[in-house]
């Protein structure tokens, strides 16, 4: 691109940078008008006003300097950043920067010189190059909002609750990858610890699918849990899943498995001495067998 | 997307792996499987997604929608440019592993589905095209 500009154009380009540096203020004002009525350009005016008379400096300090636009990016992949988490669309901010063709074109259409003309042209290729740029910006912007997000959602999807003293239960709910599992895992044994429960529930019935990855890393995580003295059972085995299992061929050896939370609760509570006896009415009574 | 009813994804990383499994569960689901035959062939699908992925380093499945008369069905292609696999008949028996799993992923597969195909040869990638009729 740089090859076109010939001696020709140079002349056009003093212009518009003479241009740029007389009429600053009217440039500016026009381009935030423009700017504001593309749509969401209205919002927080000041915002606004502060980071194009910024970028405009930036702008224009790049054409006078030695070309050097990494302050102008900067400033721009800092412009659409805010947008993209405000929820603007990419064309919303590109228009933005496009804004400033306009105010200038409207600026050498009044003026009628050609060498104006003439640097428009190379004008509008800059702004057009980094008005792209933008949009590059904003898809960078996006990808880590979406990482940031599935970080998140690996926190969220994975509690360690307890359901009773000494039992604790982690329901599981989606896709168990390596990444799930090794979360799973850590939490688990650590929950273990801190609470010195000798049971832990796993509940998959949120587990769309239980392949033979997702069947590894439950039977590894027993074993850790059995390391550590606490016995796991597994509750939530849909009828689809263990029928999927028996054909795949998984054995789950003596590790004990529910239908559903309530079965691997009661289990639970009886492996660990505690009785639970239905009253008269709806009262239940819970009674130690070590308590009398 | 080559033709109506039939679609073609990319196995290039984890993510993809789960995006090949919704993508099976849904069209099972269009064929009309029943509910268990749906899992069967969304873990089938799962575990051959996987060694794609893990034994050749990505590769690709071809979703599409069969029939049979009255019947319906599923068939799945897998095809990867992987190292290929030496012994067929080895890597199809029960407990055998050369990536520290449980050695059941493919002979597995070929019980949870009603047709199984599986040519290989070492250099030459590996293609397994499965199917699963609806009852």
């Amino acid at each position: 691109m740089g090859a076109i500009l010939t001696v020709q154009s140079d002349a056009g380009r003093r212009r518009i940078e003479e241009l740029l540096q007389q009429h600053e203020e009217h440039v500016l004002k026009r381009w935030l008008e423009i700017a504001a009525t593309t749509p969401g350009g209205h919002t927080d005016r000041g915002d606004m006003t502060a980071r194009l008379t910024e970028i405009y400096q930036a702008l224009r300090q790049s054409f006078l300097g030695s070309g050097d636009t990494s302050d102008l990016r900067g400033l721009l992949a800092e412009l659409s950043r805010s947008r993209a988490r405000q929820g603007f669309a990419p064309t919303e901010t590109a228009n933005v920067v496009f804004g400033l063709k306009q105010a200038v074109f409207e600026l050498i259409e009044g003026d009628g010189d050609t060498e104006g003309l003439k640097g428009f042209i190379w004008f509008s290729r800059t702004i057009d190059d980094l008005g792209l740029f933008t949009f590059e910006s904003y898809a960078t912007a996006r990808e880590k909002i979406i990482l940031d997000q599935a970080e998140q959602l690996l926190e969220l999807s994975t509690p360690v609750v307890k359901l009773w003293e000494g039992i604790v239960a982690v329901p599981l709910i989606g896709t168990l990858d390596s990444a799930r599992t090794q979360v799973v895992m850590e939490k688990l044994l650590q929950t273990l610890v801190e609470t010195g429960s000798e049971h832990a529930v796993i509940d998959i019935t949120g587990v769309p699918a239980v392949d033979t990855q997702v069947a590894q890393h439950l039977l590894k995580t027993v074993v850790a849990a059995r390391l550590m003295g606490a016995e796991c059972v597994i509750s939530g085995i849909r009828p689809q899943i263990a029928h999927t299992i028996v054909t795949l061929g998984i054995e789950f050896g003596d590790i004990v498995t529910k239908a559903s939370l309530a079965d691997a609760l009661a289990y639970t509570l009886r492996q660990s001495g505690v009785q639970v006896t239905k009253g008269r009415g709806t009262r239940v009574t819970v009674r130690t067998e070590e308590g009398d | 997307m080559t033709s109506p009813g039939e679609q073609l994804l990319p196995i290039n990383s984890n993510g993809d792996v789960v995006l090949v499994r919704q993508q099976v569960r849904a069209v099972a689901i269009q064929a009309g499987l029943s509910l268990v035959d749906q899992t069967k062939v969304v873990t089938a699908a799962s575990e051959l997604a996987r060694n794609a992925l893990v034994y050749a380093g990505g590769g690709q499945v071809k979703i599409e929608v069969v029939r049979n008369g009255v019947r319906s069905g599923l068939r799945l292609t897998f095809s990867d440019d992987g190292p290929g696999i030496p012994d067929i008949e080895q890597a199809l028996t029960d407990g055998w592993t050369t990536g520290g799993g449980l050695g059941l992923g493919l002979s597995g597969s070929r019980r949870l589905v009603d047709e199984f195909d599986l040519q290989s040869a070492p250099g030459e990638g590996t293609l397994v095209t499965v199917t699963k009729w609806s009852r």
